[in-house]
């Protein structure tokens, strides 16, 4: 079974970090990751940009665009797609596709990606 | 990280929230800060122990409204209510009050906390300290080290500034749309200020005065968090980025300016310019193009090429064209002029700012832009004029130096081809 471990945090607080806290973070990380991916255990890891970047796409008869990240506590994180754009408008064009009669996309640059050793 | 330090980041991203919203409730600054810091005394006392509340901000808040209201009874010797236990309470009601912090009064709380920095009565650089010290909450001793004055210059300046803004009126009523716009204009201006006293600082100053630019980035991701759907905020935090950006690249060993024609872009902090680059494309599709947009636009252009020969001249000059009619001014010209030189040649450039020769008479870099431009035409007297009148308005030693840097070049230019040297008397004299 795969399982997705979704980083939460108060982003104004890791702005506010020492960068020494950071690195710290980043490496204790690193080395759990790496751990797993000696294992072969360790699929696509990102950190993505922060939520000033994000668009939001609000499924409607029109679908609407929202300059801001998806803010509603009433839904639930049910998956994603990762994507090669070119573009934000390419992005926001693949969200139009992809988004149904209800709920929300939000389309959210990614700042760091590792592909992870290819999960079988 | 030791409790100290979580609980400092903590403190420190919540304080704008936090004083915002105890100055709408107790409508004095005074009053909110005290209150704010009791409410930072106790978070000492109770995270350590009962780890960090979900909701910094909300937890302040309410200890710090609740421990003011009793200081208040204390005071008018009414019965003291509000202890220890129920402070202890919190985190049963932080979530209903962590809902009400969700509504938009929130927003404008935060807005007018850094509006209040920006009485236009006050010099620029009170405004910025005034900011520094209520809004980012840095002691008096890092504000004084970054303007490299004495704390207690920096204490006295701040103390009048107060005072000024303690006269000056505020609405607390939640701003209508146009004065909404009106607050977002000059919090922008005052953060782009407080940049750019970082950003202008050079040699030994620098470590000293870069954190100014963290804080003003930190202070425009804030606003824009707030306002996500505002082009000139979304503007603003691109050019900050992209400005920023190029931090370990403008400075020597030596500590002299690198010119961004000259700057190892490899040093350019490329994570930072993505982020920039995907603001410029959110801030484009909503088609109301400001000065900040478009100056993050031209920033972007020199992001995107790795190299400077690489530089989509036609691009910034086309965007220039949109700032001159956005903000008409001579400056904006002047820059221009520097991109039609690349598309057009020096020749339409140096026309270009011909009919700015009197509104920017004491403007250094008239003078430096309009000796390049003479240089490559190889018009060497005339570019020794024109970088001559550069000199005597330099205002600092790299201004000067630089200029000298490019006397020289005018000199070996002689040496090499005397000919190119218009001297038409001895044309004239003939064999």
């Amino acid at each position: 079974m795969f399982y997705c471990i979704l980083c939460y945090n108060l982003e104004s607080e890791l702005e506010a970090w020492p960068r020494e806290k950071e690195a710290a973070v980043l490496a204790q990380r690193e080395v759990v990751a790496q751990h797993l991916a000696a294992q072969g255990r360790l699929g696509p890891v990102a950190r993505l940009m922060p939520t000033t970047t994000a668009m939001t796409m609000r499924a409607s008869r029109e679908p609407v665009v929202l300059d801001g990240p998806f803010a509603e506590t009433k839904e639930q994180l049910l998956g994603f797609y990762m994507v090669d754009c070119r573009t934000l408008e390419e992005a926001i064009a693949v969200a139009r596709n992809l988004v149904g009669d209800t709920g929300a996309l939000e389309v959210r640059p990614v700042a760091t990606f590792y592909p992870g050793v290819g999960l079988q | 990280m030791t409790d100290a330090a979580w609980i400092g980041a903590a403190v420190s991203a919540a304080r704008p929230q936090a004083v915002a919203a105890l100055l709408r409730y107790f409508r004095d600054l005074d009053v909110a800060e005290e209150a704010f810091q009791e409410a930072c005394l106790r978070a000492l006392k109770s995270w350590p122990v009962n780890g960090p509340p979900r909701d910094p901000a909300a937890w302040l808040i309410f200890v710090g409204r609740n421990s003011a209201l009793d200081e208040m009874r204390r005071r008018s010797k009414l019965d003291s209510l509000a202890d220890e236990e129920l402070v202890s309470d919190v985190e049963d009601t932080e979530a209903a009050l962590a809902e009400k912090l969700d509504s938009s009064a929130y927003h404008d709380d935060v807005l007018r906390l850094l509006f209040i920095c920006c009485q236009p009565d006050l010099p620029a650089t009170q405004q910025i300290a005034l900011a520094l010290r209520i809004v980012s909450g840095l002691s008096v001793k890092e504000i004084a080290s970054a303007f490299l004055v004495s704390e207690a210059a920096m204490a006295q300046r701040i103390t009048r500034a107060k005072r000024a803004m303690a006269d000056a009126s505020v609405a607390f009523e939640t701003p209508g749309p146009v004065e909404r716009a009106q607050r977002l204009t000059a919090v922008a201006a005052m953060i782009y200020l407080l940049f750019n006293e970082g950003y202008s600082a050079s040699g030994g100053e620098a470590h000293v005065r870069l954190p100014l630019c963290e804080e003003a980035i930190r202070l425009a991701r804030l606003l824009l968090r707030l306002f996500p759907g505002q082009g000139e905020i979304i503007g603003l935090t691109a050019l900050l980025l992209l400005q920023h950006a190029r931090a370990a690249a403008r400075l020597d060993a030596n500590s002299n300016i690198v010119l961004l024609e000259d700057q190892n872009r490899r040093l350019w902090n490329h994570e930072l310019i993505a982020e920039a680059l995907v603001l410029v494309q959110k801030a484009r599709r909503l088609e109301q193009p400001g000065p900040y947009q478009l100056q993050a636009e031209i920033a972007a252009v020199h992001a995107r090429a790795l190299r400077w020969t690489e530089t989509d001249w036609a691009e910034i000059d086309a965007i220039y064209s949109v700032l001159e009619q956005v903000q008409p001014s001579p400056v904006v010209t002047l820059n221009r002029a520097v991109a039609v030189s690349k598309v057009h040649g020096p020749g339409a450039a140096l026309k270009m700012i011909e009919p700015l020769a009197e509104p920017l008479a004491a403007y250094f870099y008239f003078f430096g832009v309009k000796g390049a431009l003479l240089t490559e035409l190889r018009r060497t007297a005339e570019a020794r004029i024109a970088f001559t009148q550069a000199i005597a308005l330099a205002r600092t030693a790299a201004e000067a130096a630089h200029i000298r840097a490019n006397l020289d070049r005018l000199a070996s230019m002689d040496a090499e081809h005397p000919q190119d040297e218009k001297q038409p008397h001895r044309e004239e004299r003939g064999p």
